[in-house]
């Protein structure tokens, strides 16, 4: 019974780094409409920049983070800005198409800078340790990233449903024509929409650096992930992406428990499953 | 059925073909070989643009059914070692697979459909990399036969020359391909074009539309099934990543490069993707770098060049009852 429930635990630091990733995704389908798909190559980029500012350059650990987010976000800015303002007009394949191309680029930037080889920094001393949950050892750090998620989480919601800025966003996710003829200025929603999703992908490639390394294939891997969680959750949804982040967390962390072969054939399992009975996910309405 | 090319066309097409078949003769074993690698990719794109080009429906997974092409033709080859068994067999698997997961995947269509086919392939992928007793796990399937072509009592026709065996993909990649140009231009194919304008109006004329998108969507999983059986009796071995979503990726590349809206579209860029890659490769072992350049010149630089028909047809007329479209998401071509 206690195993069950502190794999739970486990479970739910799982889910954070889901529910960052997705985060992102999911703002940025609901204002631009566009799926990003090198998102996961941002999560990517995020934890590798964490890894040069932190564990090659030494810097402070909060201060690597904000340094990588910087960093990737101001790729996500080149990224709209240079390259996906240009085909909005047209059909949404090309916007795909373009994604694409950008991981294909971006996957092989990372081998070439960083090498081959996955990368560790240590886990800063004050995060360092663990404390006895269920008379087991459960990670501090572990406990770290629950909290970021969950302030991430209070911070959204905080600011889309309670600030002036958040009003313009929703209004522009709406309806972009009519909020451009009362004088937003769209293309600069679109591009703080952008930016923002991609540090929050970055953040999540970050924190998650000292315990899940930073590696060439992870942004894939993450990807995958955030896509099985965005169908289940309905794609735009930002609720939807937060409570399935942590159900395919907590479930898959059962699933290492339980049948450890199997553990992302599991995750497909539950996907199917919600698109036999919802297709159009646990959470639309 | 040529009858419909123009007469230079035809001249050419039957140019190539001769070629094709003398190449043996006057070529070394690397352009053998590089031909066959193309022959392979020229049926995988085929089919991956049946689903896109002729029926709007990218998918981002279409390495899972070449896989299960490919690992189930060595499974049969590795039992059984008969040729013509095991690319039935393969091709017919990944039919199978391509049914069942098209189920689920023409359930959606437009962004959610490409997300959908991507998890699937990489679920493909997972079992073929974590099912070690079945698939050998990461050191894949090794020392597959390439198996006489056999009828039991009857035939066996030895194809163990790497020359021979470049037959069997010839004339089987030629036919893939007749097949293929026979059925763009049958009622299917015109109805899954029809489905692709306008899926309203072609609900409207009593068209099952999503019946139709399963068809196309098996099709294509058969061309991938064919294509990734043929790969095992040329290389002896099968290994995950040719399940991995960068294999769904050689498809999307060739087709993008050689046209999307042309039939030969895909044979084309099947060609261009590896004289490409074999000059790129000279140089650097980063060759997918360079072709995600290609892929985003192509698509910043060309919005109105080769795809523009595409996209022109492919705008939905009025927001379609089938769509899907999530809360807050207006569409991207609003703003035309």
């Amino acid at each position: 019974m206690e195993n069950i429930a502190f794999q739970g635990l486990i479970g739910l630091s799982l889910a954070m780094y889901l529910w960052l990733i997705s985060a992102g995704l999911t703002i940025i389908f609901g204002v631009l409409g566009i799926v990003n798909f090198a998102h996961g190559s941002l999560f990517m980029v995020g934890a590798y920049l964490a890894y040069t500012f932190y564990g090659q350059m030494g810097l402070p650990f909060a201060l690597a983070i904000l340094l990588s987010l910087l960093g990737t976000g101001l790729l996500g800015f080149v990224m709209e800005r240079g390259f996906l303002s240009r085909i909005y007009g047209l059909d949404e394949a090309y916007q795909l198409l373009l994604t694409f191309g950008f991981i294909l680029i971006l996957d092989d930037a990372v081998k070439i800078i960083w090498g081959g080889v996955f990368k560790i920094p240590p886990i800063p001393d004050f995060l360092d340790g663990a404390w006895p949950v269920f008379g087991r050892s459960f990670p501090v750090y572990n406990a770290f990233v629950i909290a970021v998620g969950l302030v991430v989480a209070v911070v959204l919601w905080a600011l889309f449903e309670k600030t002036w800025w958040g009003r313009i966003v929703r209004a522009t996710a709406a309806d972009r024509e009519m909020a451009s003829a009362i004088g937003i200025n769209v293309p600069r929603v679109f591009s703080g929409v952008f930016v923002v999703g991609s540090m929050l992908a970055a953040l999540g490639g970050a924190i998650g650096t000292p315990v899940r390394v930073a590696a060439p294939g992870i942004g894939a891997a993450m990807i995958i992930q955030a896509f099985i969680i965005t169908v289940i959750g309905g794609l735009g949804n930002l609720k939807g992406a937060f409570v399935s982040s942590l159900i395919v967390g907590i479930l898959s962390a059962y699933g290492t428990l339980f049948f450890p072969v199997f553990e992302l054939f599991f995750i497909f399992v539950i996907m199917a499953v919600v698109l036999l009975i919802r297709p159009q996910g646990l959470f639309t309405r | 059925m040529t009858g419909r090319l123009s007469p230079r066309l035809t001249t050419l097409v039957a140019l190539i073909v001769l070629a094709l078949f003398l190449l043996p003769w006057v070529a070394g074993r690397y352009p053998v070989y590089l031909t066959m690698q193309i022959l392979v990719l020229a049926v995988f794109s085929l089919g991956f643009n049946l689903l896109f080009g002729y029926t709007g429906l990218l998918s981002f997974g279409q390495a899972g059914f070449f896989a299960v092409g490919a690992y189930a033709c060595a499974k049969i080859l590795l039992a059984v070692p008969n040729l013509i068994l095991g690319i039935a067999g393969g091709v017919a698997c990944a039919g199978v697979a391509a049914l069942l997961l098209g189920i689920l995947s023409v359930r959606h269509t437009r962004i959610y459909f490409s997300m959908l086919t991507l998890a699937f392939g990489m679920m493909i992928y997972s079992i073929a990399w974590k099912w070690r007793d079945f698939t050998g796990g990461d050191d894949g399937l090794v020392g597959i036969p390439r198996a006489p072509l056999e009828i039991p009592g009857i035939v066996s026709v030895s194809v163990a020359a790497m020359d021979r065996y470049y037959y069997v993909v010839l004339v089987l990649s030629l036919l893939a391909i007749l097949v293929m140009y026979r059925l763009i231009r049958s009622p299917l194919g015109l109805t899954l074009q029809a489905i692709r304008d306008s899926d309203s109006r072609a609900e409207f004329a009593g068209v099952p539309v999503r019946k139709y998108r399963l068809v196309a969507f098996t099709i294509a999983g058969l061309y991938a099934g064919l294509a990734g059986a043929l790969l095992p009796p040329l290389e002896n071995t099968v290994t995950p990543p040719i399940a991995h979503w960068s294999t769904s990726a050689e498809p999307v590349l060739a087709t993008l490069l050689g046209g999307v809206h042309a039939f030969a579209g895909p044979i084309v860029g099947a060609f261009l993707f590896f004289v490409i890659k074999d000059i790129i490769v000279r140089f650097t072992e980063y060759w997918l770098i360079w072709f995600g350049v290609i892929v985003v010149a192509l698509v910043i630089g060309f919005p109105g060049g080769v795809m523009s028909i595409f996209a022109g047809r492919s705008r939905p007329v009025a927001p379609r009852p089938d769509d899907n479209q999530p809360a807050g998401g207006s569409g991207p071509s609003e703003t035309t």
